[in-house]
């Protein structure tokens, strides 16, 4: 049985939207995280969720840092701090943006080096915090600000890339899971060298759905099979219980893309390709975990 | 004990002294030298740094920067397209207050590819609130290394330090030169900032214009005061090492009539010119501005002045030029030279002052003979 601390390190009065599914994700990694961490966060939504000087809203210490140099600030922070003899978590807390697109040399670099850090991406597939720009994580058909009729491009596959670096563990989550979210942090922690968690941030104002609904959001994603919660551990890759279930009966890819408002005028040609995607994506993890390829 | 090293061994030599808990750089010619030797003193263990060989230069800076905030003393070393891909983290090392140190091969800027000596690299990043300080020797380069930590972590200044160093004409020329043991010369490094989970707090949140405005006054503050702990440091370095260095080094001044003003390798070029120039009846004298930030007073009162610059300002001019006539008045004859490693001797530099044009700008090369 998890515990989940009562310790809040997110405290009340930050600037989130209502129904913010990164700020909920923080809250939970932090919880895993504990006292001695210190978060490293390169532009994104949480630059400003965090509240304005002097006064902050996270009861932990944060580098705000410039937009491409996360990976790399994490990467003589978490040396320092090993050199000084000192066990603090390294955390660096990511949009999509500052990740697959303007961080990715960073990120690959820290990760190649063996950096002794955990990398997290909170992604809501856009650039949330300018207003909604497509960026290489926006999915296909997705309507953003720069793509107003939708995304003509997939969206990247940023967990193939980062596998490619082999780290000792990676993994995707959800904030509508949260333990699993939570022991997925505990375990990134336990292990020495770069780590990776990838969380679908559902987001009401970018996405287009109801504040309340974040939580549903995000079930629907992984219910409909369009996010797949799995682990990478020493290379060995277990799907996680909610998204094995989806794989034997999932729910319709539309339950999901028509409850968003960024989807309105989708094509069937670009929902086919989505649900293909989303199919291959489970075949391959799923040899994957059987050992198969 | 005299060694004889390049500019580049000797910056190296100074690292080791000056012995960083972390080094994080990127090779580009000429620089590259200088994080080779580095990564051969720790991988022999001669320096017990940490050394990350990181992929890019903005990466270098990004780095240093989430090292020292932590406390850790850090070097870096860049040259030319380096130093302007790092630009943005330039800028944020300043602005977070962190005593990076970090040696610059000063290198023309592409297109052209451009491998030799210029300062506009290192002149564009002026305005950043680094510390900035052109050598003219390979003893200099070494020692101004060892001086700018104890500079940039004094308590007054806490401001990352650039040391320049032309490419090749100091990065691989050698000399003779005495490697100084560091022994206490750089007091350890109290960061009053440093980041510290049982002190939780944000680094660098969203800042609103009435404190963003007090913040950069404070750099402003701390960059005059720089000024009176790099003469205390220089006496202090005289005083332990028998070296005396000033903001500017002046040759032959007292009863100049005419006095050249330039940087780095091309000061001491002109200092040969002086002594041609006395020779012939001219009294001539020469000024090498060592720290162009915080920029130095210099007298120049009565006297013409001839100013050289390895860098250009374009829709401007000269920017060493352009400096003194701001902070003094003077109408200097403007000479452009040197740019892209062009070969400029001191029989050149006395030309220039034989044909001084007060007020005027002259390119060496281009405009024909002065």
């Amino acid at each position: 049985m998890t515990e989940i601390p009562r310790e809040e390190y997110i405290l009340k009065c930050t600037s989130a939207c209502a129904g913010c599914g990164g700020t909920l994700s923080l809250r939970y990694v932090l919880k895993a995280a504990g006292r001695d961490t210190i978060l490293v966060v390169p532009a994104c939504c949480t630059s400003v969720i965090q509240g304005t000087y002097p006064n902050t809203a996270f009861n932990i210490p944060v580098y705000n840092v410039a937009f491409a140099s996360a990976a790399a600030c994490a990467s003589g922070m978490s040396t320092a701090l090993r050199a000084a003899g000192k066990k603090t978590h390294v955390i660096v807390y990511a949009g999509d943006g500052g990740t697959v697109d303007i961080g990715i040399q960073a990120l690959s670099g820290a990760f190649e080096r063996g950096t002794d850090f955990l990398y997290i991406c909170y992604d809501n597939e856009a650039y949330g915090n300018t207003g909604m720009q497509r960026s290489g994580a926006t999915p296909l058909g997705a309507r953003t600000t720069t793509t107003p009729a939708g995304k003509t491009q997939p969206k990247k596959d940023l967990d193939a890339i980062v596998a490619a670096h082999k780290p000792p563990y990676m993994a995707t989550a959800c904030p509508a899971y949260p333990k699993d979210l939570f022991q997925k942090v505990e375990k990134a922690l336990s292990y020495r060298g770069p780590t990776f968690i990838h969380i679908l941030s559902p987001c009401p104002p970018g996405w287009r759905f109801s504040t309340e609904k974040t939580v549903e959001m995000g079930k629907l994603a992984v219910r409909t099979g369009m996010w797949v919660l799995y682990e990478r551990e020493q290379g060995k890759v277990t799907i996680n219980g909610p998204s094995k279930a989806a794989m034997v009966k999932p729910l319709p890819a539309e339950e999901y893309l028509r409850a968003q408002g960024r989807f309105g005028g989708i094509s069937a040609e670009a929902v086919s390709r989505m649900k293909d995607d989303a199919a291959a994506l489970a075949q391959r993890l799923q040899k994957e975990e059987k050992g198969i390829c | 004990m005299l060694t004889v090293a390049t500019g580049n061994k000797a910056v190296a030599a100074a690292v080791k002294e000056a012995a960083p808990a972390v080094v994080a750089a990127y090779p580009i010619t000429p620089q590259t030298e200088i994080v080779e030797q580095i990564a051969e003193y720790v991988s022999s263990g001669e320096l017990r740094s940490q050394y990350i060989p990181v992929e890019s230069e903005h990466s270098a800076m990004a780095a240093c920067i989430g090292a020292s905030v932590t406390g850790a003393r850090t070097f870096t070393a860049t040259s030319s397209q380096g130093l302007q891909y790092m630009h943005e983290m330039v800028n944020w090392a300043a602005g977070a207050r962190l005593p990076i140190v970090m040696a610059n091969v000063n290198r023309a800027l592409g297109p052209g590819w451009n491998i030799w000596a210029e300062h506009t690299d290192a002149i564009q990043e002026r305005d950043s609130g680094w510390l900035q300080v052109y050598v003219g020797s390979v003893q200099e380069a070494f020692d101004a290394v060892l001086m700018a930590f104890a500079i940039a972590e004094d308590e007054r200044v806490l401001l990352p330090v650039m040391v320049n160093l032309d490419g090749f004409l100091l990065s691989h020329t050698m000399q003779p030169f005495e490697v100084a043991r560091a022994g206490d010369f750089i007091p350890p490094l109290h960061l009053p900032h440093a980041i510290d989970p049982a002190a939780p707090g944000g680094y660098g949140t969203l800042t609103g214009p009435e404190d963003y405005f007090k913040l950069r006054w404070d750099i402003e503050r701390s960059m005059r005061d720089s000024a009176g702990v790099i003469r205390e440091t220089q006496e202090r370095f005289a005083r332990t090492f028998g070296r005396k260095y000033g903001m500017a080094e002046e040759y032959r001044c007292e009863d100049a009539e005419v006095i050249v003003v330039a940087m780095g390798t091309l000061g001491r070029e002109a200092e040969v010119a002086v002594d041609l120039l006395r020779g012939e009846g001219i009294r001539a004298g020469s000024m090498r501005v060592r720290w162009f930030r915080p920029f130095p007073r210099l007298d120049l009162s009565g006297r013409d002045v001839v100013v050289i610059d390895r860098d250009y300002s374009f829709g401007f001019g000269g920017v060493l030029a352009g400096s003194l006539a701001a902070a003094g008045g003077a109408r200097p004859f403007s000479v452009i030279a040197g740019l892209g490693g062009q070969e400029v001797t001191y029989e050149d530099i006395a030309g220039f002052v034989r044909e001084r044009r007060p007020g005027e700008e002259f390119w060496f090369g281009v405009n024909g003979d002065v």
